[in-house]
């Protein structure tokens, strides 16, 4: 098949500086109402809750899902679902557990909820390593994605690509703060979702319209064996292991909670998880779709030779259904998401450095509000520049495990901490302190000895630890640990505050 | 400087005290179940995939084997138990709110 992919593409250039134009002129709007860190963190907490579920919804559905998981369909059938349906759950839980206590209890950040029943200091200090770590591993994922994606999509060099995507991310974030990233989030959901459901109805419509018809062709094409569970998942162990990493962390993603804080109210979160969820779940409905329809129609050798790793099975499809011009609209999407995505990113991670560590750490909750805005900025360009220099460093390597791994880390050293001082009275300083750190580590460890690194990276012929996922140790002992040490030395104190935070925790500051 | 009045608990403080009890309890019951109700139906469907693969690859009609189905189902539960707890937060959850309140 003759494919325009990695030739210059006149209509992606066309709609992707379409995008860039319209974004930019959404932060020089952005920007003349970003004067308070309330603005600039939390968008003036006046994102309304059908907003805020498209904002949700676009900071989550990175390019990997969407590229990503419709190659992995296309490739394998029936396993890329089962990754399909693991990003979905944790949003009930987020909704059940966390939005609403986290909107009432904190202001910027999830470290807010913590630290604000426990003490300051050291709770900022070990839930900042926290953040910190899931914001590096998932920026480097998603800036060497964007810099492959780009070269495969538009012919651009690596370099160039990820130098484009540092910069313009850096205008939105620096000048127009949480009110731009928010509207960039909604533009880019919108057009991610109009973009998908556009081609599955090209895709549909060359089977009258029954998915069915459409399944049924690719296991003639293919044999039943892609309606069925593969080689995926061979150790149930790690599948479950997998399975936990995505549903909690979810719940633990920095950019992902720090959405809850541009909402008016407890409520408003929680409407927000609602719309969400719905086209969340829409979205990975639809990726059934894309990945049946680009095995069927583009065919599993075209689609490999193009990319290994399937990468391009989407934006093929777009190109069989809908010709050079859709093709050039879902090569722009793709663009647009890695830049809304990598902007939230970068938002959340200035925040945990000025917020936690700079206003509460080191000047110890004095900071002017000018000030405060002054260090944020700064940590934004720091974090711009590092996003470009980790996705320069990090060229030809292989970070696919590095979601999984930004996933693993926000569920054992974020999530249990936090689902812990919502719930839970007894939690002290050092049991949650001591607890955010052993997550951190311990999943890092055990990456580090897992087989994706030392089989498939260092190319050792062994591995320590037997699982590609440590979820499933690391959790319960980053759970287990926080109890622990919390019943072994309790603190009066804080039991006491958390009792006088508990009308806080459902009626919020009223 | 704490005024004494406000630290000491008074009676009709009490009763206030014991609704928010009442409410974080019942917000916690309805948190747990809904969680675990999640957790069985995704975790029961990853050890369907891990340890009856065959059951998954039987076809349910042409075209859609049971395993998709299930995956399609499972998509479905996280909308209703997501929609439930909305159901249940606007109507119960946000009623005994406004009694706190007042």
């Amino acid at each position: 098949m003759m494919t325009a992919i990695g030739e210059p593409n006149a209509t992606a250039i066309a709609f992707f500086a379409l995008f860039i134009v319209l974004s930019l002129g959404i932060t020089v709007w952005a920007s003349r109402r970003t004067r308070t860190t309330d603005q600039f963190y939390a968008a003036g907490r006046s994102v309304t809750a059908f907003q805020n579920g498209l904002a949700l919804a676009g900071d989550y559905m990175s390019a990997a899902s969407f590229l990503g998981i419709a190659g992995l369909v296309a490739v394998s059938g029936f396993d890329g679902l089962i990754y399909s349906i693991g990003f979905l759950v944790g949003w009930p839980i987020v909704m059940f557990l966390i939005a609403e206590p986290l909107r009432n209890l904190g202001r910027y950040t999830f470290a807010d909820v913590v630290a604000t029943r426990l003490r300051q200091t050291p709770i900022r200090i070990a839930a900042s390593i926290g953040a910190l770590a899931v914001i590096a591993f998932y920026l480097i994922a998603q800036m060497v994605g964007a810099g492959n994606l780009i070269r495969l999509l538009f012919g651009l060099p690596y370099e160039l690509a990820v130098v484009i995507v540092g910069v313009v991310m850096l205008a939105y974030v620096l000048f127009g703060g949480m009110i731009a990233t928010t509207w960039v989030q909604i533009v880019k959901a919108v057009l991610l979702l109009g973009g998908a459901t556009m081609l599955a109805g090209l895709v549909l419509a060359r089977f009258s319209f029954n998915p069915l018809a459409l399944f049924e062709q690719a296991s003639a094409m293919y044999g039943p064996g892609v309606l069925a569970p593969g080689r995926q998942v061979t150790d149930p162990i790690d599948a479950i292991s997998l399975g936990l990493a995505l549903m909690l962390g979810t719940a633990g993603l920095p950019h992902i909670l720090m959405r809850f804080y541009t909402v008016p109210d407890a409520k408003t979160a929680r409407t927000s998880v609602g719309y969400a969820t719905a086209f969340i779940g829409f979205f990975y409905l639809l990726t059934f779709i894309l990945g049946f329809g680009a095995m069927v129609i583009v065919g599993r050798d075209v689609i490999t030779q193009v990319d290994a790793g399937g990468n391009m099975a989407a934006p093929l499809l777009a190109e069989v259904v809908g010709g050079t011009p859709f093709l050039g609209f879902i090569a722009a999407v793709a663009f647009a998401t890695i830049l809304a995505v990598v902007a939230g990113l970068t938002l959340s991670g200035a925040a945990t450095l000025s917020h936690d560590l700079w206003v509460n750490v080191f000047r110890g909750a004095h900071a002017s509000e000018r000030e405060q805005l002054v260090v944020a900025r700064v940590a934004t360009v720091l974090l711009a520049i590092v996003s470009i220099v980790l996705g320069i460093t990090f060229k030809g390597q292989n970070v696919a495990y590095m979601v999984g791994l930004a996933f693993a880390i926000a569920a054992s050293a974020n999530f249990p901490a936090l689902v812990l001082s919502i719930f839970w009275k007894r939690l002290t300083t050092t049991g949650a302190q001591v607890s955010m750190i052993t997550g951190t580590v311990s999943t890092l460890a055990l990456i580090y000895f897992s087989p994706t690194i030392q089989l498939d990276i260092l190319k050792n012929t062994e591995a320590w630890f037997p699982l590609r996922n440590p979820g499933i140790v690391t959790i319960p002992l980053s759970f287990a640990i926080a109890i622990g040490v919390s019943l072994l030395r309790p603190v009066p104190t804080e039991e006491k505050r958390f009792l006088e935070l508990e009308r806080q925790l459902h009626l919020g500051l009223d | 400087m704490l005024w004494p009045h406000m630290s000491h608990s008074t009676h009709p403080v009490q009763s206030a005290d014991s609704a928010l009890k009442a409410v974080s309890a019942a917000r916690w019951r309805v948190a747990v179940l809904l969680t675990t109700a999640m957790m069985v139906v995704y975790f029961g469907f990853i050890l369907l995939v891990a340890f009856n693969k065959p059951l998954l690859g039987t076809l349910f009609v042409g075209g859609l084997s049971i395993g998709m189905l299930l995956g399609v189902l499972v998509i479905v539960a996280a909308w209703a138990l997501t929609w439930i707890y909305v159901r249940w937060a606007n109507t119960h959850y946000d009623a005994s709110l406004r009694d706190l309140r007042s």
